[in-house]
């Protein structure tokens, strides 16, 4: 009979530790040996001392952290890849939320856990798509587990953005979205909707975008976006962090329309507290029916909740007879469509 | 596929901030929708649309037959709006691929189902919608949707799209009906233009212009008529063998709110007048009349407490006969022969000022403190009564603002294009607190008068002052002194001072001045009208 997965895979003040391989999982202060799963802010910080995670992670933890805080020593290993570190068996199988994004698949004495990390299930042309595994314990986020989240197809997003250019010609779109991942994809969706002219990129947003392109991902003409260029900004699309959309530098735009770029865009009010014109739902998190499906085809009897809304999911999953469990990890959810993440307009 | 393509335009307008990109919005509706979905559109924006067959119960009792309760109950804690809760949550089949309803099959089948069709009606609906279709159709057939100013926004998209003048739009806006075939037609130069005889219709207003006190010097007093300027809701009356109307002063149809008044409009002519709350001959302060508007039923109790009436500006029609043309004397004489003959209940006419000179003028207008007067009218003898703001035709002439220094206590974000800044601010008088001491009494919230260098200064020290913070709300140091200007000041029972403002705005910052010095209660007190004596 193989150990159940709570005897080795263990929720400490650090985050999940892996006590046989003796390493953390996405952990949240530096420890000694880190697996990470993406490059988010919540999930890979700095100063840990050996680091494990796919190639294209480990470039975007240099790009974020800084090579002298990315880990003392960093090792690639590619999806398809595995490994074996004190008799726990380790490989990576693509997670779908951003470049380089993987879940942790492990297994000690024939007990398999996947940790996800983020994931979704939409098609994204920035990255790998989820590749399931079958497993013992499935180890989800929950950030969209509300019935009420359900993404609608991002071209559509696309799409509205582009007929409010065509309404608006004059205006400057200034879309809010997340440097790393989220940026990178609206920009492949615009491509894809035909949007071939430049698009203009808040300072935060030109080094993560210099790195997907690195890595293969093209993403056409980008020009760095100043708001001093008020005339030449008219009628062109301006990415920035949604902390800068709220703010003066917005303002300072030709008649600026307001997007933001987040699966929490489908809530009225959220848009509207954030003083939102244009919202568009385009999330990099798997949405109520993707986290169900999900669960269904791992097939697990047993799932973990990482953050999120793990009351609504741990409720659905008893109705399907799978074991739910709230591992309430602090920390998580930080990046930019966790709900700490709204920092109220003001930054002062 | 014109349903999704409203909802798109409805989701559009209740996040736009700006009322020339609303009108944009709506421009492009006009121009690319089809007959007869842009009409039924155009009437469910403007309110002339009201379903009220489905009751929210029904669509409460859809949405339970097809999802969990525990889970609809998380999703409506965290939505908070139950009909966004239901849009969202539907639970989309696969394979219902039938194509959506256009609107104006929506507003015909909730005509002709019986009642007991209704509920696999709309389900049938939603199941073919997205998320934002079906928000629209549960406000669409609940009655719930409610797009602020819709009206004359539409009316003046309409102008715009068509380049026919808003004005020529609402003289026959009352006598067309959804789907409005002919306005379009009229609109897009491929009909006549519709003939509003028979259904009341609404005249555009004659609007004044704001005077100076320098500007007064060139006027010669013979030439001129004084009303007093009263503090209501101006309306115009229109009765006859087609019915009755009153309308608000951008042409709303505001009947439902006043059945007291139509049932006094026994006549067939077209007045312009004022809307008061009158109690005992004397006019009741503002807040008291907004309890009665925006209603389209009203308790007998409130008929009762809060009666309304009618003061007499004008007579634009006596029976088919148009006065318009006429100098505003002749007008005069005939509006008071109606009057005389006519004997309406709940209307009396506004008095005219006799006066000699514009400096005796000036000092009846400064030595009116009623709350319910808001000023003078200089109306021109040989005006002729035209629409809108014509120069030098009529002239208001408002009474000096009052004005109180005030403590800034509380403030918060503005919106839309203010919405980074602190723009709305909370002021505070000083009263004994009953110890011994003086407390600051919060007495209103002013969100403009201010600079765009005052805002930016005000915002600053905000930031650098503020000592708690209660979600969008700062409480600051009470340390800063504002000039603050205002209309008019009125009992209330609604306010902890127990009075309330019309209209304050913020005329200075007094940075010279220690709040210890700021204005007390007792100072704004002397100026509310009627103020009960101590004794009462
Ligand atoms: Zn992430
Ligand atoms: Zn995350």
């Amino acid at each position: 009979m193989p150990p159940h997965p709570e005897t080795w895979l263990r929720v400490t003040p650090e985050g999940l530790f892996c006590v046989p391989g003796g390493f953390h999982i996405d952990p949240l202060r530096p420890v000694a040996r880190a697996v990470i799963t993406h490059g988010h802010a919540d999930h890979a910080r700095p100063d840990h001392g050996a680091v494990l995670a796919t190639p294209e992670t480990l470039a975007v933890m240099r790009t974020r952290l800084g090579a002298a805080r990315a880990g003392a020593s960093q090792q690639p290993l590619r999806p398809g890849e595995a490994l074996t570190e004190r008799g726990v068996r380790l490989w990576l199988r693509p997670a779908g939320h951003i470049l380089g994004s993987a879940q942790i698949c492990l297994e000690w004495r024939g007990s398999r856990v996947v940790v996800s990390g983020d994931y979704k299930r939409q098609p994204d042309p920035t990255c790998a798509p989820f590749e399931p595994q079958p497993c013992d314990v499935f180890v989800t986020e929950a950030t969209f587990a509300l019935p009420v989240f359900r993404h609608p197809p991002p071209e559509r997003e696309a799409a509205k953005l582009l007929h409010s250019l065509a309404l608006f010609p004059e205006r400057t779109h200034v879309v809010g979205c997340y440097a790393l991942g989220k940026c990178q994809r609206l920009i492949r969706l615009l491509r894809a909707a035909g949007w071939d002219r430049p698009i203009h990129l808040h300072g935060a947003l030109l080094g993560l975008c210099r790195l997907y392109e690195e890595l293969g991902v093209a993403l056409g003409p980008l020009l760095p976006a100043t708001a001093a260029d008020r005339a030449a900004l008219r009628g062109a699309i301006v990415l920035a962090p949604p902390s800068a959309v709220a703010d003066r530098w917005a303002r300072r735009l030709a008649e600026p329309v307001v997007a933001l770029a987040s699966g929490w865009m489908r809530v009225r009010q959220r848009a509207k507290s954030r003083g939102v014109e244009l919202p568009l739902v385009v999330s990099d998190h798997a949405d109520w029916d993707g986290l169900l499906a999900t669960i269904v085809e791992v097939g697990a009897p047993e799932v973990w909740v990482t953050h999120g809304r793990d009351d609504a999911l741990v409720h659905a999953l008893g109705q399907r007879g799978i074991r739910g469990r709230a591992l309430h990890l602090v920390g998580l959810g930080e990046e930019d469509e966790g709900p700490e993440a709204a920092p109220a307009a003001d930054a002062a | 596929m014109s349903l999704p393509a409203f909802a798109a335009l409805l989701e559009r307008l209740v996040f736009t901030p700006g009322r020339n990109a609303k009108l944009a919005l709506l421009r492009d509706w006009f121009a690319t929708q089809p007959d007869p979905d842009r009409g039924v559109g155009l009437a469910a924006l403007t309110g002339e649309l009201a379903f009220t067959a489905a009751k929210p119960a029904l669509v409460r009792d859809l949405v339970a037959a097809r999802t969990d309760p525990v889970l609809l109950a998380l999703s409506h804690d965290y939505v908070g709006d139950f009909a966004e809760t239901v849009a969202l949550i539907w639970p989309e089949r696969e394979g219902a691929n039938a194509p959506p309803p256009g609107l104006a099959e929506v507003a015909e089948a909730l005509e002709l189902t019986p009642k007991a069709g209704l509920p696999a009606l709309i389900a049938g609906w939603l199941d073919t919608l997205d998320a934002g279709g079906r928000l629209a159709l549960i406000k669409l057939v609940t009655g719930g949707l409610r797009v602020g100013a819709a009206a004359r926004l539409a009316r003046t998209a309409l102008a715009e799209w068509s380049g026919k003048p808003v004005e020529a739009i609402e003289e026959v806006w009352h006598g067309v009906a959804p789907p409005y075939l002919p306005l379009f037609a009229w609109l897009e130069g491929r009909g006549p233009r519709p003939d509003p005889r028979g259904a009341p219709v609404f005249r555009p207003l004659m609007l004044a212009h704001p005077l100076d006190d320098a500007e007064v010097a060139a006027l010669d007093p013979a030439e001129w008529r004084a009303e007093w300027k009263w503090d209501g809701i101006r309306v115009q009356l229109a009765a006859g063998p087609g019915g009755r109307r009153i309308w608000s002063r951008g042409g709303e149809d505001v009947s439902a709110a006043f059945p007291e008044i139509l049932e006094a409009m026994a006549f067939h002519a077209v007045l312009d007048g004022e809307l008061l709350v009158i109690r005992d001959g004397a006019v009741a302060p503002f807040a008291d009349l907004q309890q009665r508007l925006n209603r389209k039923l009203v308790p007998a109790r409130l008929r009762r407490d809060v009666p309304v009436g009618v003061r007499l500006y004008d007579l634009l029609f006596e029976g088919e006969e148009d006065l318009r043309p006429l100098p505003f004397d002749a007008r005069r004489r005939r509006l008071e022969a109606w009057a005389a003959r006519a004997r309406p209940a709940r209307m009396d006419l506004s008095p005219q000022i006799a006066f000699a000179s514009f400096a005796q003028l000036a000092a009846i207008r400064s030595g009116a403190r009623a709350a319910s007067i808001e000023g003078l009218m200089l109306k021109r003898a040989d005006s002729p009564y035209v629409a809108g703001r014509v120069k030098g035709l009529w002239w208001k002439w408002k009474r000096d603002p009052l004005s109180i220094d005030a403590v800034l206590m509380y403030a918060q974000r503005g919106h839309g294009r203010r919405s980074s800044f602190y723009s709305d601010y909370t002021f505070g008088l000083w009263r004994p607190d009953g110890r011994g001491g003086e407390e600051l009494v919060p007495v209103g919230k002013a969100y403009s008068g201010y600079t765009d260098q005052e805002l930016a200064w005000l915002d600053r020290w905000i930031r650098a002052h503020t000592i708690a913070r209660f979600g969008p709300v700062r409480e600051v140091e009470k340390t800063l002194v504002l000039e603050v200007i205002f209309d008019a000041a009125q009992r209330s029972t609604r306010h902890k001072s127990g009075v309330a403002l019309r209209f304050p705005r913020i005329a200075r910052i007094r940075t010279d001045k220690p709040a210890g010095e700021a204005d007390r209660l007792e100072n704004l007190l002397a100026y509310v009208e009627d103020r009960p004596s101590d004794d009462a």
